[in-house]
């Protein structure tokens, strides 16, 4: 493998607290060195970087890559080209496969596959419960060894609360967190959208906040009694972000996660009944939005994940009704979370830590040491140009899902390379890089 | 036709719909074209030949997913007054059972030659997709939870021939709002006339969200307590319970419902003498509306479904773009 120099970039790594103009040299797929003074080695690539932010790759803790099952929306390798076009190094994927990801097997399958096609590092959840059924607890031990970073239902809540109890008591010794979708399937039963007046509008059953925040009550309490590590997948109300801020008051071990669909988009996306809009939990309000940017700040809300759900077109073609929920999300992260950053809502070193440092924490040493830009550690890294205005265009995505609402829109921020383990994966202008 | 019995307040050249889908997007000198050519419409019904040759070689098909008696069979007639060709299809009986989707539905009959489509559809917004996918005019009969605007626009007709204008009038409308497309549209096309329109049911099935700024949705008022509700009433519409509605739960049973929504003879006093009694069809005797108060002198519940068939007359007539009858 060529040695790599990125030169003159703004090189932005909140592990080191480093926001600086300066090179960073590659070699045998670790970072070598990083500062002003590195030095040219021959025979190395030069990427020059200059305009550009570099930092280290981004880590997506919520995928769906649908592999195996699904693959008409999407395979490891189709969903791990669209994540290094994205600027993501790591994947963690979602088990709401079919069958579902609950026994060692699978967990070896997904694994021998990533190995062949994964473009960048994919690494499995696996099922809190057998079949994500609620009913009784997945082989969890047996999955941690065989390398899951959690374990969660995602697409279903846990309803049986001593269940969840157990299922968090078991995790301790595995030092995994247990990660919730964090709604009560009573509360939000024949929901389309947020409920509210344009739910009325529209026609369609409401999915109130409460359906979410009561769940995360829920397992906020839980997660106190076992003292298990609870991590809150896609929060979207206000409500939830206060839950979560007082739990972490009172030294619950919770973390938190928010997409950034429901960090840059209302629920008038609906109108006109978008399909591509919707998706679970639904999009809510402004408040709700102000809400989640307020908890980045704070740090009640720890990472941004993306929550990639790739559909296929005929998902989405339909009566709303009918159509399944989901945004297909990775091509688009970097840009519209840029938009926050443009518009003065979200500081860009924070943005990077959400995506990379953060991450990092809750996914802990095991892996690597990922997101950081550290002498020693892997050279995973993205280049992004953050002035860079685009339009999103399906059609060139990576991803199988082309169900986003942005199709068309101009977003500013744009990712340039992606580079996984010191090779480069992503090249901005040259999609044939992506093998 | 004798030009001289239509009210030439409104030019046609007002009507710009392609489709009708709900009466949001109507504008008021549109609601007012639609009513006058109602008018128009009444007179050809009576006439003994109740036919013109306005839709001539034209076919009207009715794609229905869910049952319906009156809005089908009130269309097709229509249709057929209009001299149409008058496909009926259903759920049921096509391959829409076999599991072909909407749009390959429209598709096919769009092959088959149909120029305007009268679709009912249990999923709310199913006739905007249908209006994305397909050339010939959509016509919606009802979608889900969400509109139905050519009985808003009948109901309308018929509040305007028994209190002269609409404007001004408290039009109070009882029942099972939530899941009321008929309620939704009459909520739009009344209060785009002027009308003050007040809901009265139990919270459970009161749709959500109606305190906001009214950007989205008109602004309306509420009232629990049917008795405060019908104080000056100057029409009362009952909406139709579906059974369906107990067993979520929204309801404890019937007995609680009648008690408290049901319009009965005591009740109808508490409102203006003159006041009507109005239900889209159909009536769940005895539960919405007594059976005295159905039939009552008060009563206009045969008339709206007369008119429905003037008024499905006259969109189809606009929407054809004819000019003569």
């Amino acid at each position: 493998m060529k040695d790599l120099i990125i030169k003159g970039g703004r090189i932005i790594d909140p592990t080191q607290g480093i926001d600086e103009v300066g090179n960073i040299l590659i070699a045998d797929g670790l970072i070598k060195s990083i500062g002003k003074g590195t030095s040219i080695t021959p025979n190395a690539e030069v990427i020059s970087a200059k305009g550009k932010v570099v930092c280290p790759g981004f880590i997506d803790l919520h995928c769906h890559l649908r592999q195996p099952g699904f693959e008409n929306k999407e395979t490891i390798a189709t969903g791990t080209r669209a994540a290094a076009r994205g600027g993501f190094t790591t994947v963690c994927c979602m088990p709401n496969t079919d069958p579902p990801l609950d026994n060692l097997p699978l967990v070896e399958y997904v694994k021998s596959v990533a190995e062949k096609e994964a473009l960048v590092r994919m690494l499995p959840i696996g099922c809190i419960t057998r079949g994500r059924k609620s009913e009784e607890l997945a082989d969890m031990a047996e999955m941690a060894a065989a390398g899951v970073v959690g374990f969660s239902d995602d697409g279903s809540y846990v309803k049986n609360a001593r269940l969840m109890r157990r299922a968090m008591e078991y995790s301790l010794p595995l030092g995994l967190p247990v990660v919730e979708h964090c709604e009560d399937s009573d509360l939000a039963m024949d929901g389309q959208m947020n409920e509210g007046i344009i739910a009325t509008r529209l026609g369609l059953c409401g999915i109130p906040a409460a359906a979410e925040e009561v769940a995360i009550a829920r397992d906020i309490i839980l997660a106190e009694l076992t003292g298990a590590r609870l991590h809150i997948a896609h929060v979207s109300t206000v409500g939830s972000v206060e839950l979560i801020r007082q739990a972490k008051r009172r030294g619950i071990k919770v973390t938190a996660e928010v997409t950034p669909h429901h960090l840059t988009m209302t629920e008038e996306r609906v109108l006109g009944y978008n399909t591509n809009a919707k998706v679970n939990p639904p999009l809510r309000t402004q408040a709700d939005i102000d809400a989640l940017i307020a908890g980045l700040k704070d740090g009640t809300i720890d990472i941004i994940a993306s929550d990639h759900a790739p559909h296929t077109l005929n998902e989405k073609l339909c009566e709303f009704g009918m159509a399944t929920s989901g945004i297909s999300g990775l091509e688009t992260a970097l840009g519209s979370l840029m938009g926050l950053v443009h518009q003065g809502k979200l500081p860009l070193d924070l943005l990077i830590s959400k995506l990379t440092s953060e991450p990092a924490r809750i996914l802990g040493n095991i892996h690597g040491k990922l997101g950081t830009l550290a002498v020693g550690a892997l050279a995973d890294i993205t280049v992004f140009d953050p002035d860079a205005e685009w339009t999103v265009d399906v059609e060139k995505f990576a991803s199988k899902g082309k169900n986003t609402p942005l199709n068309g829109e101009k977003l500013k921020g744009k990712v340039m390379m992606t580079i996984y383990g010191g090779r480069i994966v992503y090249r901005e202008g040259n999609e044939k890089l992506s093998f | 036709m004798n030009k001289e019995t239509l009210n030439h307040t409104q030019d046609a050249s007002v009507w710009k719909h392609h489709h009708v889908l709900d009466v949001d997007d109507f504008s008021l000198a549109e609601i007012e074209l639609v009513m006058q050519t109602t008018d128009a419409m009444k007179e050809v019904l009576s006439r003994p030949i109740k036919k013109v040759p306005t839709l001539r070689g034209k076919t009207v098909v009715t794609l229905f997913y869910e049952a319906s008696t009156r809005t089908r069979g009130s269309f097709e007639v229509a249709a057929k007054n209009l001299s149409a060709d008058v496909v009926n299809m259903t759920a049921q009986s096509s391959s829409i059972s076999k599991g072909e989707s909407l749009i390959d539905t429209l598709k096919t009959l769009e092959a088959l030659g149909a120029n305007i489509i009268v679709m009912r559809h249990n999923f709310s917004g199913a006739p905007y997709l249908a209006a994305k996918h397909s050339k010939a005019n959509i016509i919606n009969a009802g979608d889900g939870w969400h509109a139905h605007p050519t009985q808003a626009l009948l109901d309308l007709y018929t509040i305007i021939k028994h209190k002269g204008k609409a404007e001004g009038l408290k039009v109070v409308i009882v029942g099972d709002i939530k899941h009321s497309r008929v309620a939704h549209s009459n909520i739009w096309c009344l209060s785009k006339m002027g009308v003050k329109v007040m809901l009265c049911g139990p919270p459970t099935l009161l749709p959500a969200g109606l305190d906001d700024t009214g950007e989205y949705f008109p602004q309306v008022a509420v009232e629990t307590d049917i008795q405060r509700a019908l104080k000056n009433a100057d029409v009362v519409m009952e909406l139709r319970l579906q059974k369906e509605r107990m067993q979520s739960g929204l309801l404890p049973g019937l007995r609680e419902f009648i008690g408290g929504y049901q319009l009965n003879r005591e009740r109808l006093a508490l409102a203006k003498p003159d006041a009507i009694v109005m239900h889209p069809g159909p009536v769940n005797e005895d539960i919405e509306l007594t059976t005295d108060v159905l039939h009552g002198a008060r009563s206009v519940v045969g008339e709206q479904v007369a008119n429905g068939v003037a008024v499905r007359m006259a969109i189809l007539y606009l929407l054809a773009g004819s000019k003569e009858l």
